[in-house]
């Protein structure tokens, strides 16, 4: 953490449709070590808020415990938020999505937090196609309770002292494509440029959104025999498809060459353009996705970028046939149809 | 682009915008923050070192520090410079004397002439007189200080500050001949002195031949001339409507002073548009404060003379048309006016003149008739003879003159030496580190939001009953607490090492200003495409790092966007950034004299 807050100088800033600047989307100063990838991961996801114009009311930030968990206090001040139980952050974002449909989600967890505690909680959201983006921080140990490995640590990694991890990884990208999760990305604390526009994306896109950060943890997973640490994701980062963020198709221009572009729309018309960086991938299909990953993870290769979309299918809301409105919106009585409607629905199964 | 060579001391100079603006090269947040600790006697000695003269400049320096001020690229105002230089000297201890030069014991034997008693000679005196030289300064006015006393209005610059700044001077031995115009250069070279100091101004005020003007000469005044009879109490009084021809600094005293001589209405004519005039900001705001109309679009085409005595002044009106640049693209007549008045002074400019200088003397003058000055050392063609302030190359203002003082002074050492005059030091900088813990710095990081402080004034009424009350009151405890808070120090340079980086992008998010940016690098009109952030000043450079270890990309940072608030230091979790303090050296002619002993010794061993 550094020693004073970040100043507000506005004269050179940008301003959105709104009329807001970004550092209108920041929220309390982080108190994270300095070099955390979770603060970069903060910055991507205020600057992904800011160019959405997204009004700062209208979002609603769910949280477990940990030091990425933390982060939720450090973007969109002027939003709702709950920083819940360990690992509980699915099952709030989930009643929250339930009784609320118009607010954007975002969910930020650790590895720790989804893939250990909170792993049963993770795989539900997910089935339930909680309409949500979830980012997981992943530094592949507890960083707050002082870097005991987690399950995203791989095999081989070294810790500061000790013995280097042999047990199995979890990789929540994997997961998330065997449950069917209909958006699943992974990307690095360290590279912006194709982290703020998946964040816009996952914020759009209806359904359960995965951004799977490498987001090195700089005091205890940061060191040589770490495959967590910032030097081992520059070294086997590799991005297959890029995806930028289109507001209104009315403003693409042909500026993308030879075919390697493809544009998904979204529910809300706005387009995610899906640019190739390798030619044998396609993002619509789940089944190859894994395969690529897995033959990359032999080789110790961290695949990145939008690595599964499938706009087509219904969201919780949608499954459960939810009323558009907030339920805080409904009259009573439609809430609370009365004891009388109850003996009724019984009847049906007497 | 090539990594940055930081280690050239122009690089980091050229960020401490003020300093590099000063051309004395003042070391302002230097000054400011010993103000801040309440050091002020130490803030006042700063400043003597580089421009002699703090309690003078801090009330009229023409401030060219100001504009360049980094403040105004993140808000309105600048630091206000000047005024915190008026503070160090206000709040000084009253005797300084043990941290002044001294008088030597015994003199050196050589023997300088400057001529005039302006800053320039001052100067020269100033920093020759302490190593044993024996300076003579003929001035043909009867007090010192040039311009600064004979033209600057004492409700602007107070007579007991300069009588106390120059004593310092004179307290060296250097003895001043008043009343002693020299009046022949050939004479003067006959005499025996070792070299000769011209420091004689840009004495002559100049005229407007207009229909009119003889006949009603005894109304028409030439600015610098009037002024001067103003400050030797000569003139006492001027008519009740007066017109003031100009709208330079030298029209703004002259307005100010005929208010406080008894005229009721004064009118300043400018011939073009505002954003045309040469008056500095302030010296505007002050004139218009106490009321005195500034009419543009006047251009003068005759006086009216009735009865032999000045009754008006005939004006074409002029219509301008401006381009988007604001340059005119043409110009038309829309008719004339005449407008009353009982004295007209004329404020259009002023010219050297060197009728006292023999032309058959192997002195050089050019087709202006302004002599040949070098502009690095301020010799003339002819050995031993020295220029330096107005008498150099035109009028400028007094903190040009100090700097050409202190040069020249150093060419008149080597000159005596019988060293190369062009053999000079070179600026030097020592980087130190401004860390005393973690997150803990020696200078204060934080940004203060709070504007500008205005300078306090004389009520209206008071100030005009006598023409010696100092019009500005100078900052108050409160002002001064939070004007030196304004300060960026940017002199605490951001400096960076590239092997340390492991491009973890913590800098660039923390950056108030994006300031940071980690790419590929490119030439110099290319990376500047790829920023985080556009600069206003395309002249600050981009501090490109050597190629990072991980992507071989480049670390840049924009100098004109920084507002050194160290926080990539505090954020960097390797120490890649740090902040440092950067002492710029900038010799002075006692550094030439250390330098050569230094070198002696070396040779002697
Ligand atoms: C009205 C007015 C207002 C100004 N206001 C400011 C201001 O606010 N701030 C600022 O920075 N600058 C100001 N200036 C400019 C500034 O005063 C000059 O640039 C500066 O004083 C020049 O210093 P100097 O040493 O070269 O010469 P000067 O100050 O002109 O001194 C020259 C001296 O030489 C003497 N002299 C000339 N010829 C001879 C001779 N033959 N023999 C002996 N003595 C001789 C003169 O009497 C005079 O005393 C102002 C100028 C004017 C005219
Ligand atoms: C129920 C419960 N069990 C254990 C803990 C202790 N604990 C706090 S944070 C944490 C792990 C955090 O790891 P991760 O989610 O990866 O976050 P990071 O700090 O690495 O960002 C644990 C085990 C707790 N707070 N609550
Ligand atoms: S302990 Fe690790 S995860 Fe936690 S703030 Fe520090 S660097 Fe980030
Ligand atoms: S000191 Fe560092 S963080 Fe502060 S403005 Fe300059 S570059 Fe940015
Ligand atoms: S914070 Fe330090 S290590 Fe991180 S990118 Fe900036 S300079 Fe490099
Ligand atoms: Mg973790």
């Amino acid at each position: 953490m550094t020693s004073i807050r970040k100043p507000l100088i506005d004269k050179h800033l940008r301003r959105n449709d709104l009329g807001l600047t970004v550092r209108d989307y920041e929220g309390v100063m982080s108190t994270l070590c300095a070099g955390c990838g979770h603060d970069s991961v903060t910055a991507a996801i205020t600057r992904a808020f800011f160019e959405l114009s997204i009004e700062p009311h209208r979002a609603a930030k769910i949280s477990g415990i940990g030091c990425s968990s933390k982060t939720t206090a450090y973007f969109v001040g002027q939003s709702h938020g709950i920083n819940a139980v360990h690992g509980r952050m699915p099952s709030v974002a989930t009643g929250a999505a339930a009784a609320n449909g118009d607010l954007y989600y975002i969910g930020v967890s650790g590895d720790g937090d989804s893939l250990s505690i909170g792993l049963g909680q993770f795989c539900h959201a997910i089935r339930r196609n909680v309409n949500m983006l979830y980012i997981i921080e992943n530094n592949g140990v507890y960083g707050l309770t002082k870097g005991q490995f987690s399950a995203s640590a791989d095999i081989g990694t070294k810790p500061k002292k000790g013995a280097a991890n042999e047990q199995t990884p979890i990789d929540p990208v994997k997961l998330a494509l065997t449950l069917g999760a209909s958006f699943v990305a992974r990307s690095f604390s360290g590279d912006k440029k194709q982290l703020v526009p998946l964040i816009q994306a996952g914020l759009k896109h209806k359904g359960f959104a995965l951004i799977d950060v490498i987001s090195p943890c700089v005091t205890f997973n940061d060191h040589v025999g770490s495959t967590k640490s910032y030097a081992h994701t520059y070294e086997y980062f590799h991005p297959v498809i890029h995806a930028d963020y289109v507001a209104s198709k009315e403003t693409i221009t042909a500026e993308y060459e030879n075919g390697a572009a493809m544009d998904v729309e979204l529910h809300d018309g706005s387009v995610v353009r899906l640019r190739k960086t390798e030619e044998d991938y396609d993002p619509r299909d789940r089944g190859a996705a894994f395969d690529y990953i897995t033959r990359h993870d032999g080789k110790g290769e961290i695949v990145t970028g939008l690595l599964h979309l499938d706009e087509d299918r219904p969201d919780m809301r949608d499954m459960n046939k939810l009323p558009k409105a907030p339920l805080n919106r409904l009259p009573f009585e439609g809430l609370c149809p009365g004891a009388g409607a109850l003996a009724d629905l019984q009847k049906d199964y007497a | 682009m090539n990594p940055t060579n930081t280690t050239d001391p122009d690089y980091f100079h050229k960020v401490v915008d003020c300093q590099w603006a000063c051309p004395a090269h003042t070391p302002v947040p230097e000054y400011i923050r010993l103000i801040a600790q309440g050091k002020y006697t130490e803030a006042y000695m700063v400043n003597r070192h580089s421009n002699v003269f703090p309690g003078i400049l801090g009330r009229v320096c023409d401030r060219p520090c100001e504009p360049a001020c980094r403040r105004t690229r993140v808000e309105d105002e600048p630091v206000a410079i000047c005024r915190l230089k008026r503070v160090a000297a206000d709040h000084r201890d009253e005797d300084i004397s043990a941290l002044l030069p001294k008088k030597p014991a015994k003199t050196n034997g050589k023997k300088i002439a400057l001529v005039g008693a302006g800053p320039a000679s001052l100067t020269v005196a100033n920093d020759l007189a302490p190593l044993g030289y024996e300076c003579t300064i003929f001035e043909a006015l009867e007090r010192p200080g040039g311009l600064m006393i004979s033209n600057i209005p004492s409700f602007r610059l107070p007579a007991t500050v300069l009588d106390e700044e120059i004593g310092y001077i004179t307290d060296l031995g250097v003895e001043i001949k008043y009343n002693h115009p020299i009046a022949s250069m050939k004479a003067l070279l006959d005499e025996d002195y070792d070299a000769v100091f011209v420091g004689s101004g840009a004495p002559k005020g100049k005229d407007l031949q207009l229909p009119g003007r003889d006949e009603a000469a005894a109304n028409i005044h030439i600015g610098i001339d009037w002024l001067e009879s103003v400050a030797f109490e000569h003139t006492d009084k001027i008519g009740k409507q007066v017109l003031i021809i100009g709208v330079g600094n030298t029209a703004m005293d002259c307005c100010r002073s005929s208010l406080r001589l008894g005229a009721d209405t004064v009118k300043v004519m400018a011939r073009k548009p505002r954003a045309f005039f040469k008056a500095s900001p302030w010296e505007l705001e002050d004139a218009e404060e106490e009321n005195v109309e500034i009419v543009v679009n006047h251009s003068p085409k005759s006086f009216v003379v009735e009865n032999g005595k000045l009754t008006g002044m005939v004006f074409e009106k002029m219509e301008y048309e401006l381009d988007e640049s604001g340059a005119i693209t043409s110009q038309k007549s829309a008719g004339d006016v005449t407008i009353p008045c009982d004295d007209v002074i004329l404020a259009i400019g002023q010219e050297n003149a060197f009728p006292w200088i023999e032309r058959d003397i192997g002195l050089e003058f050019d087709k202006w008739d302004v002599p040949s000055v070098d502009k690095d050392t301020f010799q003339s063609n002819r050995d031993g003879v020295f220029f330096g302030g107005d008498a150099a190359f035109g009028p400028l203002n007094i903190i040009w003159a100090v700097e050409h003082g202190h040069q020249a002074a150093i060419s008149i050492h080597k000159y005596c030496e019988g060293t190369d005059v062009t053999d000079r030091l070179a600026a030097g900088l020592n980087l130190v580190t401004a860390k005393i813990g973690v997150n803990e710095w020696q200078f204060s990081n934080d940004y203060d939001p709070s504007d500008r402080r205005q300078m306090e004034h004389v009520e209206l009424t008071e100030r005009f009953r006598k023409l010696d009350t100092e019009v500005e009151l100078g900052f108050a405890p409160e002002q001064i607490a939070t004007e030196v808070q304004r300060c960026l120090n940017c002199d605490v340079h951001t400096v960076f090492e590239a092997p340390l980086c492991i491009e973890c992008d913590a800098c660039i998010d923390i950056c108030p200003v994006d300031c940071l940016t980690i790419t590929v690098n490119g030439d110099e009109d290319d990376l500047r495409t790829r920023l985080t952030t556009d600069a206003d000043n395309l002249e600050q450079a981009l501090y490109v790092s050597d190629p990072l270890k991980e992507t071989a990309r480049v670390m840049v940072k924009d100098e004109d966007v920084c507002v050194h608030c160290g926080l990539c230091a505090e954020r960097c979790p390797t120490a890649a950034w740090d902040m440092q303090y950067g002492v710029i050296h900038i010799p002075l002619v006692e550094d030439e004299v250390t330098a050569a002993q230094v070198a002696k010794g070396v040779a002697a061993e």
